[in-house]
């Protein structure tokens, strides 16, 4: 097995490499350097020495991809990719355009966004199996129809509409949590309530019929019939045997998520006003903040990996067939 | 099915808490239940204050918080209109001292060219001291605690909080000096540099030798981090110490607007110790930059810098105090706006800021009582406002029900559409160019773009003076006669009919060449240009269509549209311009040709250059106000009115409501330091919000009841199922 990660390990690297790459081309063909001094040192009165200035300080005084004015390598390693880019691959990400510092940044923010996503990937897992089972169980009777009938109108539903909605009923109507906002320590818990309510009642829809129709397949399977044979009961089977052997989509499914946990929810924290990473990296985007830009697609791009990977190890671990070679 | 009695006590644990947690204040409130009963005023900011360094925040988002920390020599009266200077950390306005090239003193009315410099004297009051902070933290010896710190002694020091020492010092005049001359450090990139440079007598030779300076201290050291230029080694002309509280700055030539900006952040003191401080090595590592913890003496101290939640002020222990104005302007007694003069201020103990991205959850958090202000956006604006049947604009009985009060307010902004006078179809001073002009400002009817899009948030401009600004005309001595006829008391817009007799002498007879005969089609150059500015452009061809002429909407990316306005290329746009200080002079430089964008990279968007306008601008800049600089002014918008760079656009007027627990609010668009006269009426606000935000119960019940039922027929399914089986086994 460890043979097999340093191989994913070293795959990961030309991915990362293109992954920069391309977020450093879409980023500088939407913004110049000089766009990104003008937009740090404000709009009124700014002079173009003052922009030379800021670009200097800031390492963007240099070509982008290629120095044409230096020989051999220095014409690749002295350009603002290379200087840029070079660091992210231990991981130290450095300071923002605006002078803070992203590592300590992202182990702040890292944490809001996870208190709501976690919390939400837990009991919506627990709702979204449950619910997937009972349709299965009926499978074909009216509470099926019903739920699968429910299931269309949930995921018809945008997820802005249940952001909105939620914070309108249960917020503003019924006055029972928090419209937004988002505080430190014990004080953070009734600002996830509602969030994490919308975040898995948003899902239940596609979830729900998604788990739903991994359990009936297994339901279709031989060893199903053989349990049914051997007299297993039908909560026994349901939760002993179709969960167990159901547990690879489900696992592919929730594994691949799991680094995306960190990088928090766009739209929810805007609304909620968390903050976490989600809004980190939208407000980097809108100010033209390269640097916190690249950091957050490279630590994305490497959880993301990491996500894909921990995918293939937690097969082994509920399937015994699989090797991993 | 049973529930392990462990993760029912947790369960029940978590419950208590979150009840705990709200006390005996209602279950939605965003706030710890201990501060219920706090003196504390509640806002929001909508992003982060990129500065808060006052030699580099240009942001009125950045001045909420600047205005009441940091303490410049000046600040606007708060209730007097016109806005009037008064003093703020100096004794007094200064009164300049005209001086000849020798030296010599000129009387206060010489000639402007007689003038070669203006010296102002400042003498700041005594006492006053800096809020506590760890820079000014001394041991026994009296040697800095923090001065000598390495990576090691910053270990895990991540905010000031984490500094346990502090300690305070006197305001003295070469606190001023030294933020003068942290102007043309080139670490800041100040974005009045090159603005002060024309004036600050030497301020442009001392930025090139801070600059080499600095790049031999770089040089030296390989990096600019852990290195601190020691402005006091290096003396400035312009700005110099006199005594402990007296400083002079002097000026090239004349230049009255002086006062205004000493009123403002950039010339609010930075003590050495702070910047020391701030300079050591590791510190930017750790985001401790005077850009992010303010140090001044300010009635209030920023104690959170957390902008991704909430930003903190809280009372300055050391405040020199001050107290409530004893006067205003007619009207303000009555409105209950003089109930606290001469009573000692800052009323409140906190003011909390928290981040609020969206308008929906600001505005319901606003009705529910959790914030005291809030602004109207289109989205409850209808919720908010009844406008009656002559236009005039109340609140809706809702918002009355709750006792929240309206203010309006004319803002000192302009927001206008330019023709790039290089551009050789809309631009030039041809006759037939101004006629082209002129004919597209009639039939763009603002009146209703106001009614429409700003519902009603706005007044049609006559020109580029807001009302309140010296220079600005009521009434039919202030409208735009090429586009306005004075009708039973009011302004009307000329016919379309007039504008298009305009097109036709201008050689566009019903929109088309009338050599070529092509159809005449303009470019409006913008950004955006996606489904939410649908019904704007929609609106602005409409316009055009007016006269026949096709309107092509060029939408673009913010930088895009920046490098067109900066190389000339654009053709139509529209911009704006908020006031920096109320004077004509911060509005008419707009039009000032050695302003041009296009040329010499200023403010003059439209790139618009009329030798007797600008002649006349170099006139009037150095004026006092009075009839003789009224008289230029006039002239002045005459002149432009009649070439028409602009199409003049609207004043934007602020709409602001109050609930009735915040005191003594008065619209005040010059003056940012504006938290301390306000007044919160605590128990008030208590009860209004136990009133309001009473927690409903009966719909979980009624959910809880639904579930049970829906469970019901499953469970019944599940049993016969099971029966089922077990009859066939």
């Amino acid at each position: 097995m460890l043979a097999y990660i340093l191989r994913r390990v070293l795959y990961a690297l030309p991915i990362l490499i293109g992954v920069n790459l391309i977020t450093f081309a879409l980023f500088f063909v939407v913004n110049t350097p000089d766009d990104m001094a003008r937009m740090h040192l404000g709009m009124k009165r700014v002079t173009p020495e003052a922009i030379e200035r800021w670009k200097d300080e800031h390492g963007y005084n240099m070509p982008l991809l290629y120095n044409a004015e230096s020989g051999g390598l220095d014409s690749l390693t002295e350009t603002i990719f290379f200087e840029k880019s070079v660091k992210l691959f231990a991981f130290q990400f450095g300071q923002s355009d605006s002078g803070r510092d992203i590592g300590h940044d992202i182990r702040q923010r890292m944490w809001p966004s996870l208190l709501i996503a976690l919390p939400t990937l837990l009991l919506g897992l627990v709702v979204y199996l449950s619910f997937a089972l009972l349709l299965a169980f009926f499978r074909g009777s009216y509470i099926d129809i019903g739920g699968v009938v429910l299931c269309i109108i949930l995921m018809s539903i945008s997820a802005l509409f249940y952001i909105i909605g939620g914070q309108y009923l249960v917020g503003k109507m019924l006055h029972l949590v928090p419209i937004s906002g988002f505080d430190t320590g014990w004080q953070a818990l009734k600002f996830t309530i509602l969030p994490v309510l919308i975040g898995v009642v948003a899902a239940i829809g596609s979830n729900g019929r998604f788990y739903r129709a991994i359990f009936l397949e297994e339901l279709g399977r031989d060893y199903v019939r053989t349990a049914r044979a051997k007299g297993t009961s039908e909560p026994r089977l349901m939760f002993r045997h179709v969960l167990k052997n159901a547990m690879i989509p489900v696992l592919t499914n929730i594994v691949v998520i799991l680094p995306l946990l960190f990088m928090g929810s766009l739209i929810m924290e805007s609304f909620f006003g968390i903050p976490g990473l989600g809004s980190y990296t939208i407000d980097a985007i809108q100010n033209q903040d390269f640097a916190i830009v690249r950091s957050m697609v490279f630590l994305g791009s490497v959880l993301y990996i990491l996500g894909l990977l921990l995918t293939d190890i937690s097969y082994t671990l509920v399937d015994p067939r699989i090797r991993l070679s | 099915m049973t529930i392990p009695t462990k993760q029912l006590g947790g369960l029940l644990g978590l419950c208590w808490l979150l009840l705990a947690g709200c006390g005996d204040q209602p279950w939605n409130s965003p706030y710890p239940a201990s501060d219920q009963d706090a003196n504390i005023h509640y806002s929001s900011f909508e992003e982060r204050p990129k500065h808060l360094d006052p030699a580099r925040s240009y942001s009125s988002n950045e001045v909420v918080f600047l205005g009441q920390i940091y303490e410049p020599p000046l600040q606007y009266h708060y209730l007097k209109r016109p806005y009037e200077l008064i003093p703020r950390s100096a004794e007094a306005v200064p009164e300049p001292v005209y001086l000849d090239a020798e030296g010599k003193a000129l009387p206060a009315d010489a000639p402007a060219d007689a003038v070669a410099y203006s010296e102002y004297r400042i003498r700041i009051k005594p006492g006053i001291r800096y809020e506590p902070h760890p820079a000014f933290a001394r041991d026994a010896a009296g040697d800095h605690v923090y001065h000598d710190l390495d990576a090691r002694a910053l270990e895990g020091r991540h905010s000031l909080q984490d500094f346990s020492r502090t300690g305070t010092r006197e305001l003295v005049a070469a606190d001023f000096v030294y933020q003068i001359k942290r102007l043309a450090h080139p670490g800041l990139h100040s974005p009045i540099l090159g603005l002060m440079s024309e004036y600050i007598v030497g301020l442009a030779d001392y930025a090139a030798t801070l600059g080499r300076a600095w790049n031999e201290l770089k040089q030296e050291a390989g990096d600019s981090d852990g290195l601190y230029l020691d402005l006091r080694d290096h003396p400035l002309a312009g700005a110099e110490v006199i005594d402990r509280y007296t400083y002079r700055i002097r000026i090239q030539g004349r230049y009255p607007q002086l006062v205004y900006w000493l009123a403002m952040p950039f010339f609010a003191p930075v003590p050495w110790e702070v910047d020391y401080f701030f300079s050591q090595p590791g510190m930017k590592a750790r985001n401790l930059t005077l850009d992010w913890y303010p140090v001044g003496t300010g009635p209030y101290r920023l104690t959170v810098n957390n902008p991704n939640l909430e930003m903190v002020l809280e009372r300055n222990p050391h405040f020199r105090g001050e107290t409530y104005p004893t006067e205003g302007e007619p009207g303000d007694r009555e409105a209950g706006l003089l109930d606290d003069a001469g009573r000692s201020i800052p009323f409140i103990n906190k003011a909390v800021f928290k981040l609020e991205k969206e308008q929906i959850p600001y505005w319901n958090k606003f009705l529910q009582g959790y914030y005291d202000s809030s602004g109207i956006s289109s989205d409850s604006y209808d919720q908010a406002i009844k406008v009656g049947e002559g236009g005039e604009v109340g609140l809706t009985e809702q918002m009355r029900d709750k006792g929240i009060s309206l203010q309006t307010a004319v803002a000192t902004s302009i927001f206008y559409m330019g023709f790039n006078m290089l551009d050789p179809v809309v631009g030039g001073d041809s006759e037939s160019a101004r006629k082209l002009r002129r004919a597209i400002a009639i039939a763009m009817d603002y009146e209703e773009f106001v009614a429409i899009f700003l519902n009603g948030r706005g007044v049609p401009a006559q020109g580029p003076i807001p009302p309140g600004i010296f220079g600005h005309r009521d009434g039919e001595a202030g409208i735009n006669p090429h586009v306005y006829d004075w009708v039973d008391g009011r302004p009307q817009r000329k016919s379309i009919e007039e504008a298009r007799r305009l097109l036709a002498e201008a050689g566009y007879p019903g929109g088309r060449d009338a050599e070529t005969g092509s159809p005449l089609v303009l470019n409006f150059d913008t950004t955006g240009g996606g489904p939410d500015d649908k019904a704007r452009m929609d609106w602005l061809r409409k316009q055009f269509d007016k006269l026949d002429i096709q309107l092509v909407i060029r939408a673009t990316d913010y930088n895009r549209f920046q490098d067109k306005m900066r190389n000339g290329t654009a053709q139509i746009f529209q911009w704006g311009w908020n006031a920096d200080y109320p004077d004509p002079e911060n509005f008419l430089f707009l039009l000032y040709g050695e302003n041009s964008k296009a040329e010499k990279n200023g403010e003059n968007a439209a790139n618009y250059r009329s030798a007797e306008f600008d002649r006349l601008f170099e006139r009037m800049k150095n004026m006092d106000n009075g009839p003789r600089r009224q008289a230029i002014i006039d002239e002045m918008l005459a002149i432009a009115r009649r070439d028409g760079p602009w199409l003049w656009g609207f004043y934007p007027k602020s709409f602001g409501l109050h609930h009735a627990w915040l005191k003594n609010n008065k619209p005040n668009l010059m003056a940012r330091n504006t938290l301390k006269y306000k007044r919160i009426d605590t128990d008030l606000r208590k009860r209004l919000r136990r009133e309001w935000n009473a927690p409903v119960v009966w719909p979980l019940a009624l959910v809880a009841g639904v579930l049970v039922v829906a469970v019901v027929p499953a469970w019944i399914g599940y049993r016969r199922r099971m029966h089922m089986r077990g009859r066939r086994d």
